[in-house]
């Protein structure tokens, strides 16, 4: 599925990631763990195509193709969803009108009709049941004085929409209460197959009670340094990154 | 690799091309260029106007001659030509002036043509949106529909000359009473020299039964456009107006200086809308239109209510300011507007409200955007006067840049002279954000559909108070401007 080989990405002249090698097969949830400030976010962003972030070295692919030469938008309609750790305000555009302009376009790269105002509403309907998501939330303007946990359950719920292969979840558990994070991982949980994949990006070993993954890795300064089944989760809960050995014993 | 938004936004900017550039082929029979009392005793002959009128237009154009053009100090970076108003052409006619179609069947086709190409087939937009359409090509109006239904109503809408023979004493009565010939510069010179336009009388008690609109156009070489509205509601009376333009590609500044009079008396509503495109010249801001139009509504009776809308996208240089007499007690005023600026286009609008009477209020909301090289001013002045108690006026002025090269300016003046007025302003700026376009990419939205996105998301609250079928289109218009912007 995502094949992610020797990947260095810097912004503005400042190397954040330094080879990162990660394999992610079709069908696995892998997490990715690591200190404040470590790259996890970043790592996220240049697999999402942000451009502020320059591959200096190294290949993605994704599906067999390669992602890196795939502008954003292009990614997203391959089947690549990001959710934001800290989704963007758009004033003024109804979450409705834009999710359905979303799943159109997605829906049109790959070959299918477009959904009318009343499939669209019904799927609408469906999805946003399974997340316990108030849908009134959905004729305001997207994400626009929403509650942070409001927010990352919109994230969730366009995920759901979007029927992505690939889904990066950035700190998607944090800022949910318990109650939430259930619902949420409850919402994940039921969109996991043999063919989709996940990234998903924590501090937090509780979300990985929820969201069971198949590999834990530990990301320090760029790059992954150890890498485990989920009990290394519980490892560092309860050891902290100190117990993590730096490839380089530089700053550990 | 994809590319830098940046980049892209500034690519937008100078790849924007003028869609509706194209010349109708009809032959006009033109005045000579040039002004003197000849060329207005002219014209006003063409148009067998009775004596007060050439007498009004004559001490128009004498103060006009005693008057100074405005000083452009707040266009510093605009490549100013002046205006030579000996080389224009005062009036422009369509050839068969003398036997005007009755029918849309007599009109030439090739004038349909255009309005096809503009997007307004007329039969169609009339018959399906029973938008009741007076269309004014050049100087002449040349067709007009739906007149009997509106005559049913006692609602009168006909072209102003028109007006002048079959209502000579309402035009007599109202004409200059809002904007008086000697008001400024350019409403002298309209004054002096206005060719056609509108004119909507809507008699105590009636509900207009449908939006009327009128598409201007600009068409024959160095012809100015002078066009003159007058809309009257008598009491409780209401209408909604709608007007909106495109004009052809030329090389050669145009100026375009309309006046526009609404009057509302007790409990009358007026609202009046506008989408303007005028030719906006080029990215090195050659050609062009110079649009420096007077709209002035009078809330003349208690509780009447005049409401301007507009999406400006268009000219080189717009000077305009919809403004608002609060006359009558309890009336209200609101100006809602979008201006976009893009390559070398200046935009310096906003309204006035003039609060006289007790308790009246005034609402305006002001979009700009900027793009390119352009410059987006927002000039707004809320006036309470003494007599004016409990006078309350919300102002928010939103702008939003495109790229660095653009500029956003906002002078609100306020000049309360009773204690009892509360007036609010509210201002923001901010750059369209990088990060919001990323967000809607990740959505599978491609990058030129997300800049269309979040500006009309921007603008949602004035596109929201035009009328269903004008909105539609003003959404299109701000798309078809942010084609090419980005991917
Ligand atoms: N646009 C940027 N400009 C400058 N520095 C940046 C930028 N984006 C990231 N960085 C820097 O890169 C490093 C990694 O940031 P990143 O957001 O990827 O960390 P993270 O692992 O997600 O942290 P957290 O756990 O706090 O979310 C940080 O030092 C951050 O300051
Ligand atoms: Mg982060």
């Amino acid at each position: 599925m995502l094949s992610i080989k020797n990947l260095h990405a810097s912004v503005e002249d400042t190397p954040i990631l330094k080879g990162i090698n990660l394999e992610i097969p079709a069908g696995e949830v892998h997490s990715i763990m690591g200190p404040n400030g470590s790259g996890k976010s970043t790592l996220a962003r240049v697999l999402a195509g942000e451009e502020s972030y320059e591959v200096t070295d190294g290949s993605v692919t994704f599906n067999g193709v390669d992602l890196l030469d795939m502008d954003p938008d292009v990614r997203a309609r391959e089947g690549l969803f990001m959710a934001f750790q800290y989704p963007v305000e758009i004033p003024g555009v109804s979450t409705k009108y834009f999710l359905r302009a979303a799943v159109n376009a997605v829906r049109e790269h790959r070959g299918l009709d477009e959904l009318d105002a009343y499939e669209f509403l019904k799927e609408v309907k469906e999805k946003a049941e399974v997340l316990d998501l108030d849908t009134s939330l959905l004729d305001r303007s997207v994400n626009e004085g929403f509650s942070g946990g409001e927010k990352k359950r919109a994230e969730i719920f366009q995920m759901a929409m979007l029927d992505p292969s690939m889904c990066v979840l950035d700190e998607t558990d944090s800022g949910l209460d318990i109650d939430a994070l259930k619902i949420v991982s409850d919402g994940v949980n039921a969109l996991r197959n043999e063919k989709r994949s996940f990234l998903v990006i924590t501090h937090y070993q509780r979300l990985l009670n929820y969201i069971v993954p198949d590999r834990v890795h530990v990301l320090m300064d760029g790059q992954i340094v150890e890498s485990g089944d989920r009990d290394l989760g519980m490892k560092l809960e309860e050891q902290g990154y100190a117990g993590v050995e730096h490839p380089c014993g530089a700053d550990a | 690799m994809p590319e830098d938004p940046n980049v892209a936004l500034d690519t937008w900017a100078e790849q924007t091309d003028y869609k509706w550039g194209f010349v109708t082929d009809i032959e006009s029979e033109t005045l000579p260029p040039g002004l003197d009392e000849d060329v207005i005793r002219g014209i006003s002959a063409r148009k067998r106007e009775p004596e007060w009128l050439l007498e009004w237009r004559l001490e128009a154009y004498r103060h006009w001659l005693t008057m100074d053009e405005p000083e452009w100090a707040h266009f510093p970076d605009h490549d100013w030509r002046p205006v030579d108003y000996q080389a224009i052409s005062y009036y422009s006619a369509p050839k068969s002036d003398e036997d005007r179609p009755k029918s849309l069947d007599e009109v030439d086709p090739k004038l349909l043509e255009t309005y096809e190409k503009l997007g307004i087939p007329l039969e169609e937009r009339a018959a399906l949106a029973g938008v009741a359409v007076d269309a004014v090509f050049d100087s002449v109006s040349v067709a007009t529909t739906y007149k009997d239904k509106l005559k049913e109503a006692g609602v009168i809408f006909c072209p102003f000359s028109e007006a002048v023979h079959e209502h000579p004493e309402l035009v007599q009565q109202y004409l200059g009473r809002v904007v008086p010939a000697n008001d400024n510069f350019f409403a002298a010179l309209n004054s002096a020299v206005f060719t056609d336009g509108s004119f909507v009388f809507v008699p105590k008690g009636v509900t207009c039964p449908m939006e009327l609109s009128t598409y201007f156009r600009i068409n024959a070489m160095s012809t100015g456009q002078f066009e003159r509205t007058l809309i009257v509601a008598e009491e409780g009376a209401s209408v909604s107006y709608l007007e909106g333009c495109t004009a052809p590609m030329r090389d050669e500044n145009q100026l375009h200086a309309a006046v526009v009079e609404l009057i509302a008396l007790d409990d009358a509503s007026i609202k009046y809308s506008t989408i303007q495109n005028w030719y906006p010249g080029d990215e090195n801001g050659v050609g062009g239109i110079y649009n420096f139009v007077t709209k002035r509504g009078l809330c003349e009776g208690d509780r009447s209510h005049i409401s301007w809308t507009q999406v400006e996208t268009g000219s080189a240089i717009t000077w305009k300011y919809p403004s608002c007499i609060l006359k009558g007690d309890e009336s209200i005023g609101e100006f809602y507007s979008v201006a976009l600026t893009n390559m070398k286009q200046q935009a310096d609008t906003g309204t006035k409200m003039v609060h006289l009477g007790r308790n009246t209020r005034s609402n305006i909301v002001s979009k700009g955007i900027s793009a390119g090289n352009g410059q987006n001013t927002y000039r707004g002045l809320v006036k309470i006067r003494p007599k004016a108690v409990n006078a309350r006026n919300y102002t928010q002025c939103d702008s939003m840049l495109m790229g660095d090269r653009c500029g956003a300016h906002t002078f609100p003046y306020i000049e309360a002279e009773n204690d009892s007025a509360v007036v609010e302003h509210e201002a923001s700026t901010s750059k369209i954000g990088e990060d919001q376009i990323f967000y809607l990419n990740q959505r599978g939205i491609s990058s030129e559909d997300a800049v269309s996105m979040i500006v009309n998301g921007f603008c949602r609250e004035v596109l929201a108070e035009l009328p269903m079928e004008f909105a539609v289109e003003a959404r299109k218009l701000l798309e078809v401007s942010l084609e090419d912007s980005v991917g």
